[in-house]
């Protein structure tokens, strides 16, 4: 067994970056995410383990440094909150029209514009539908606890080389700033120079040997015949991770009447609120997506031709429902797709989704 | 075995810091913990508060309405969350500054003369812990040895000389707690 601590989520995505073997991290402050750079800064990694950790002057400058330090092949990773997030974008598109790997943390604040620095999930149309411009997706994990923040860095780093592809936790100031249990992964040493030209000497840049082609990096493709069969190999991998990554968490929906869906923070308040249904009597489970990109839409669509309804439970005004009424209407068993939210940086209450619950389906 | 409970007061007085240790304390005894602050502009000053949730089996919500104990510190928070004890829940707290002492019958209600105690230890930092006594006193959920690993997780090294002061102040809350209403 790991070493158990008690700790922020924050300091965990450092620790956790620390102890997968993260080549570096760039970032630039802000509420509420500033102690994951702060715990890189005390821990100082650089010392331990090599790992480079800069404060850029910008989010700009700091997505623009992965960005490079990414088409290297190394690991490495940013963290920022939604409004950083929006300066990053133009960058998050240019790594994925590369296809490189990374991990961008979003600690989600509320919107729009700078909002509140109370916990919010409504990047998750950013997230996963783009925020920067063109066809790309990010494969996109949703940390429900301060372990899954810990254990989602790992596996964001596997998924991001495994696809070439640039991996997002998308989080939010609650679980930021909330402390757990917490068991630590072991320590894995960062690649050698060996090891990293052995995974990605195919691709990335790290020194051209004798009579190799050069690895170019780059997102720009001025014939657009050649653009359009990039952009299909890009779809043919996104393809690939709706076939083979979707991951979700099932409570009570064996024989569940109702349904709801729920990530991250608002999926724990549900979890309190189907406890309660239940004991009401109202037969009620919990889906979770974990992954918010590639969706778990065959999980919804066999619920849905068993069940009454999907109630979609979001700190947003609602839009993981619409990916939920897609997967609903793909299945082909029509059913209720019903909404509860709150806005600006308030969490619901898990008692108000017990009331949805009530109002949506059971009156009348 | 679950406990809800929510810990409130100024910025400044170890709200959070006792969260942390009952958390870290649970933590030693095997359970799920749980730690909620509030967070932002709270900390420079006003109302500070952090629920604490200590289970035998994972925890749902971090967020929580009713609370199984209200450890209460100053009047605000009096009024913000002595509705906030489930009926046949516990409600702590220090009459220092309480303007309007709680009134509620359907709960049990103890007073914890922490301040003063403090002042008297000739160490007004260990009010928090006097306070932490007195919740073990009247919730014994955890054990005393198990809130001591916690104090020498939760503290850097550099305080661990501070630890045996720090019990005794847990000591002197066990001591002086007193129950003033009861369902």
């Amino acid at each position: 067994m790991g070493e158990l601590r008690l700790m922020k989520g924050n300091e965990v995505l450092a620790e956790a970056a620390i102890r997968c073997g993260c080549d570096g991290y760039f970032g630039y402050p802000i509420t509420p995410q500033s102690e994951v750079m702060e715990t890189l800064m005390a821990r100082q990694p650089w010392e331990e383990t090599g790992m480079v950790v800069l404060q850029a002057e910008s989010e700009v400058a700091a997505i623009n440094m992965i960005y490079g330090a990414a088409a290297t092949g190394k690991k490495v990773m940013t963290s920022s909150s939604s409004p950083g997030i929006s300066l990053m974008s133009e960058g998050i598109s240019y790594i994925a029209g590369s296809e490189l790997p990374c991990l961008i943390i979003n600690v989600q604040r509320g919107g729009p514009g700078l909002g509140t620095i109370q916990p919010s999930q409504a990047d998750y149309f950013q997230a996963v539908k783009g925020g920067g411009h063109g066809d790309y997706k990010l494969i996109v994990l949703a940390p429900s606890s301060v372990q899954e923040m810990n254990d989602f860095v790992d596996l964001a780093f596997e998924l991001a080389f495994k696809y070439r592809n640039p991996a997002m936790i998308l989080t939010d100031g609650a679980i930021g700033q909330m402390m757990e249990k917490v068991e630590l992964a072991d320590f894995k040493p960062r690649w050698t120079n060996d090891e990293l030209i052995e995974k990605c000497g195919s691709w990335a840049t790290t020194g051209k040997p004798a009579g190799r082609k050069p690895n170019i990096i780059t997102s720009l493709e001025m014939d657009s015949a050649k653009m359009e069969a990039n952009n299909k190999r890009f779809q043919e991998k996104y393809r690939k991770m709706e076939e083979e990554e979707p991951r979700y968490e099932a409570l009570m929906c064996d024989d569940a009447e109702y349904v709801i869906v729920a990530f991250g923070t608002s999926s724990r308040v549900c979890q309190k609120a189907i406890e309660l249904a239940r004991a009401k009597g109202v037969k009620v489970g919990l889906l979770r997506p974990i992954t918010l990109y590639p969706f778990p839409k065959k999980a919804i669509a066999e619920l849905s031709c068993r069940i009454k309804g999907f109630l979609s439970v979001e700190m947003s005004a609602g839009q993981m429902i619409e990916d939920i009424k897609l997967s609903v209407f793909e299945g082909g068993c029509i059913v209720p797709v019903k909404f509860f939210g709150r806005l600006g940086g308030i969490i619901p209450s898990p008692g108000e989704v017990v009331k949805a619950l009530e109002e949506n389906f059971l009156k009348g | 075995m679950t406990e809800e409970i929510i810990i409130a007061g100024f910025g400044g007085q170890g709200v959070l810091s006792m969260g942390k240790i009952i958390a870290y304390s649970g933590i030693m005894e095997n359970k799920e913990v749980t730690w909620f602050p509030s967070y932002g502009p709270e900390m420079r000053g006003g109302t500070a508060n952090v629920t604490v949730v200590v289970s035998d089996d994972r925890i749902s919500s971090p967020v929580i309405q009713e609370f199984d104990t209200a450890i209460i510190l100053n009047q605000q928070s009096m009024d913000k969350f002595e509705k906030a004890v489930k009926p046949g829940g516990t409600l702590i707290y220090d009459p220092n500054g309480i303007l309007r002492p709680p009134a509620r019958t359907d709960i049990n209600i103890y007073k914890v003369e922490g301040t003063r105690t403090a002042i008297e230890m000739g160490n007004p930092k260990v009010f928090n812990m006097i306070v932490v006594g007195s919740y073990l006193k009247v919730k014994p959920i955890l054990s005393l040895a198990n809130v001591e690993k916690g104090l020498e997780k939760s503290l850097p090294p550099r305080y661990h000389k501070l630890i045996p002061l720090n019990l005794k102040a847990i000591e002197k809350g066990q001591e002086i707690v007193e129950k003033v209403g009861e369902v």
